[in-house]
C-alpha cells in the first residue's frame, strides 16, 4: 500500500509536467500570438516591439518554456495578456463558480442516477425498468448545452419559475468570505441570499448533472444486477429478511463501489460540462475565462485554466484511486 | 463522458480476459462473445437479434434516415439552407416549413438536413482516425510491450488527464476554428481510449497458444500481427467505436456551439443552436430543432452500439 502510494505520488508532478508542457506546446503551435489580437488595435511597430519585449514573446521558444515552468514550479502564474489582471486574481474570482456548478450537478447526478438504477434494477414492472433505462440512455445522449437551453426555455421563459443566468440576482446584496455563494450564505445563517444562490445554481446543475446520471444509473442498474444475483443475497431473502433491507443493507452496499468510482472520474468531464453550461446560463466561472482566453490568445489565463482543471482532474482520478485501495481488501494485497 | 466510457471500456476488457478461450485448433479464433451459440449461424443469429432488440433497430434505422436525410439533402427540401428570405423570418412550424424558419428567414429543417452533412463527416472521420491511430499504439505497445509500451502507455496517461473536451478545445483553440480541425482536435483526444482497449486486447491476444505457434514457426512480426491478431481485435474495436461515435457527434457539436468548428454560411446544428439562444424568448423552436437532431442522433448512436454489443458479447448484457 505504502509503496504504491508513494508511486502514485511521484507519478503526479510528472503528470502535470506533461500537462503543463503540452498547454505550452499546444497554444504555441501555430504562429499566431496575442500580438494578432492586439494589432488589430491598430499599434505602430514600437509599440508592438515593447509589447513583445514586456511579455517575453520575442524570446526564443525554449526560453519562454523554461521561463514558463520556473514560473510554474514558484506558483507565479503571471498577468492577463489582455487584462493585465494578475491571473491569480481572475482564478481565485472564477474558480469557485464552476466548482460550485461541478459539485452541485455531482450530487444531483448521484442522487438522479442511483435512484434510477436501483429502481430499473430492482421493480418486477416492465414498464417502470424501461422508463429508467430510456432515461439513462436519454440522459447521456443529451448534449449539455442544448438540455441548458431546454430548461431556460420551460423554467424561466414559460414558467418563470428560474431566473435565465447569473449567479445572483441583480442587486443583491453580497460580501465574499469564501469565494463560495452557497458556502458563504450557510457561514453567516443569510437565508435569503441561500435561496437566490440555490434558485439560480439548480437548472445550469440540472443541466450538468442529468448527463452523468444516465452513466450512473447504468453502472448502479448493472452492478445490482449482478449483486442481487449472489449466494449471500439469497440468503439474506431466506432469513426472511425486508426486501427494502436486502436491497439497502446487502446489496446496494456492495454495488455502491463501482458507482462511487465512476463519479470520482466523472469529476473531471464534469468540469468539462461546467465550462461549456457556463455559457449558456452566463455563469461567472471559468468557461468564459477560459475561451476568452482562447480567442485572445492570453496564454498565461488559458494555460492557469487549463493546468488547474487537469490538477483537479488528476487530483480527483488519484484520490479514487486510494480510496478504492482502502475500501477493498483484494487490492491491497496486491 | 469519456471517463465512464474508458471505465466501462475497463469493464468489457476484464470480461474479455476472463473469457479469452482459444477453441479448437482448427478455428484457431478466439471466439469474441461467440460461446454460447456456437454454431448457429449468423444469419440466424441476426434475425433472431433483430426480434429481440427491437430498440437497437430504431437506432440504426435512425441512423440511416440521418445519413440519407445529409446524403440527400438537396433533393428533400426545395429551400436553401444558407440564402436569406427575409419575409420569412421567425415563422412558427407550419406545414411549409415544419420546423419553423430563423431570423433570417432560412427553413430550419433545410438547415438540419443539410447541417447533418457537417455532423456526420465531422465524427465519423475523427473516430476513424483515432481508431486507427490508436490501433497502431495498441498494437505496439500490446505487441512488443518493454519500453515502447511503458513510454507510449504514459503518453497516453496524460492525454487522459484532460477532460477530452478540453483537450478538444485546447487544440482546435491553437490550430484555428474549423471543421478539419475540430476533426483533428476530436479525434486526437481520443485516440487513449482506442489505444487502450487494443492494447489490452492484443496484450491478451499474443499469448494465445496460436500464436505462440505462429512465432516458432518463424513467422515475422508483421505477419502475426495482421494474420492472427489483427482480426480477433476487430470485435471489440467495432462495438468501442460505434460507443465513440455518439461522443465524438456530441464533442462536435460541442465545438460548433461555442464557434470553433463549422464556420458560417455552413450550416451546422451545433451552430444553430447558439445562434438561436437568443431568441429563446421569441422564437424557441430555432435552438430547440436542432438540438433535438443531436439528441436523437447520439441516441441512436448508443443504442446500435449497446446493440452491437449485446450482439458480440452476449455476456455482458444488462451491462
Amino acid at each position: 500500500m505504502t509503496k504504491y502510494l508513494i508511486s502514485r505520488l511521484i507519478w503526479l508532478p510528472i503528470v502535470l509536467w506533461a500537462v503543463a508542457s503540452l498547454t505550452f506546446l499546444a497554444l504555441r503551435l501555430v504562429p499566431g500570438t496575442p500580438i494578432d489580437f492586439v494589432a488589430s488595435q491598430n499599434l505602430t511597430t514600437a509599440q508592438i516591439t515593447e509589447y513583445k519585449a514586456e511579455w517575453g514573446l520575442n524570446q526564443p521558444l525554449w526560453f519562454q518554456y523554461l521561463s514558463f515552468l520556473s514560473d510554474l514550479a514558484r506558483g507565479h502564474l503571471g498577468n492577463s495578456m489582455s487584462s493585465a489582471v494578475p491571473v491569480k486574481t481572475l482564478l481565485i474570482d472564477r474558480i469557485p463558480p464552476t466548482m460550485e456548478l461541478a459539485v452541485s450537478a455531482m450530487i444531483i447526478s448521484t442522487i438522479v442516477g442511483m435512484g434510477a438504477g436501483i429502481i430499473s434494477s430492482t421493480t418486477n414492472s416492465k414498464l417502470v425498468d424501461y422508463s429508467a433505462r430510456i432515461f439513462s440512455i436519454l440522459g447521456l445522449s443529451v448534449p449539455w448545452f442544448w438540455i441548458a437551453i431546454v430548461l431556460i426555455i420551460i423554467f424561466s421563459v414559460k414558467l418563470g419559475w428560474m431566473p435565465v443566468g447569473g449567479q445572483l440576482d441583480p442587486g443583491t446584496n453580497y460580501k465574499t468570505i469564501t469565494h463560495f455563494i452557497v458556502l458563504d450564505a450557510i457561514l453567516t445563517g443569510d437565508w435569503s441570499l441561500l435561496r437566490i444562490a440555490v434558485r439560480h445554481l439548480a437548472l445550469p446543475a440540472l443541466a450538468v448533472g442529468l448527463t452523468s446520471a444516465g452513466f450512473v444509473a447504468r453502472l448502479t442498474r448493472s452492478a445490482m444486477l449482478e449483486v442481487l444475483r449472489t449466494d449471500y443475497v439469497r440468503t439474506a431473502r431466506a432469513k426472511g429478511l425486508v426486501e427494502r433491507k436486502v436491497v439497502i443493507k446487502h446489496a446496494l452496499r456492495n454495488a455502491i463501489l463501482p458507482v462511487l468510482t465512476l463519479q470520482g472520474l466523472q469529476f473531471g468531464s464534469l468540469l468539462g460540462g461546467a465550462v461549456i453550461t457556463e455559457l449558456v446560463f452566463s455563469w461567472p466561472g471559468m468557461g468564459r475565462l477560459l475561451l476568452d482566453g482562447v480567442t485572445q490568445r492570453d496564454y498565461p489565463v488559458v494555460q492557469a485554466a487549463v493546468i488547474f482543471i487537469a490538477f483537479i482532474y488528476v487530483l480527483a482520478n488519484l484520490i479514487v484511486d486510494l480510496l478504492y485501495h482502502l475500501v477493498d481488501p483484494r487490492l491491497r494485497a496486491g | 463522458m469519456e471517463t465512464a466510457d474508458s471505465l466501462r471500456s475497463l469493464l468489457t476488457e476484464g470480461k474479455n480476459m476472463a473469457r479469452t478461450v482459444s477453441r479448437d485448433s482448427e478455428v484457431n479464433q478466439i471466439e469474441y462473445g461467440g460461446l454460447v451459440e456456437l454454431g448457429v449461424p449468423w444469419s440466424r443469429r441476426v434475425v433472431r437479434f433483430v426480434r429481440k432488440n427491437d430498440i437497437t433497430v430504431i437506432g440504426a434505422v435512425f441512423l440511416f434516415l440521418v445519413v440519407v436525410g445529409a446524403v440527400f439533402a438537396g433533393q428533400l427540401t426545395p429551400y436553401s439552407p444558407t440564402a436569406p428570405t427575409l419575409h420569412d423570418r421567425l415563422l412558427s412550424p407550419s406545414l411549409a416549413h415544419p420546423f419553423g424558419t430563423d431570423e433570417f428567414g432560412r427553413d430550419l429543417l433545410a438547415r438540419i438536413l443539410f447541417g447533418a452533412r457537417s455532423i456526420l463527416f465531422a465524427s465519423v472521420s475523427s473516430v476513424l482516425i483515432a481508431l486507427i491511430a490508436g490501433t497502431f499504439i495498441g498494437t505496439a505497445g500490446g505487441y512488443w510491450g518493454g519500453k515502447l509500451d511503458v513510454i507510449l502507455m504514459r503518453i497516453m496517461d496524460v492525454m487522459l488527464s484532460f477532460p477530452a473536451i478540453l483537450l478538444a478545445i485546447l487544440i482546435v483553440a491553437s490550430l484555428g476554428a474549423g471543421l478539419l480541425n475540430s476533426v483533428f482536435a476530436i479525434a486526437f483526444s481520443m485516440i487513449p481510449v482506442f489505444a487502450r482497449l487494443v492494447r489490452s486486447v492484443v496484450l491478451v491476444l499474443a499469448r494465445q497458444d496460436y500464436v505462440t505457434a505462429a512465432t516458432s514457426l518463424g513467422g515475422s512480426s508483421r505477419w502475426i500481427i495482421l494474420k492472427h491478431i489483427f482480426p480477433n481485435m476487430i470485435p471489440p474495436i467495432i462495438v468501442q467505436a460505434t460507443a465513440m461515435l455518439a461522443i465524438a457527434i456530441s464533442y462536435a457539436s460541442a465545438l460548433n456551439f461555442i464557434g470553433l468548428g463549422v464556420q458560417p454560411p455552413t450550416p451546422d446544428w451545433g451552430q444553430m443552436i447558439s445562434d438561436g439562444e437568443r431568441l429563446i424568448f421569441d422564437a424557441p423552436y430555432v435552438p430547440f430543432f436542432p438540438g433535438l437532431a443531436i439528441t436523437l442522433t447520439v441516441l441512436s448512436a448508443n443504442l446500435v452500439g449497446d446493440g452491437l454489443r449485446d450482439f458480440l458479447d452476449p455476456m455482458l448484457k444488462n451491462r
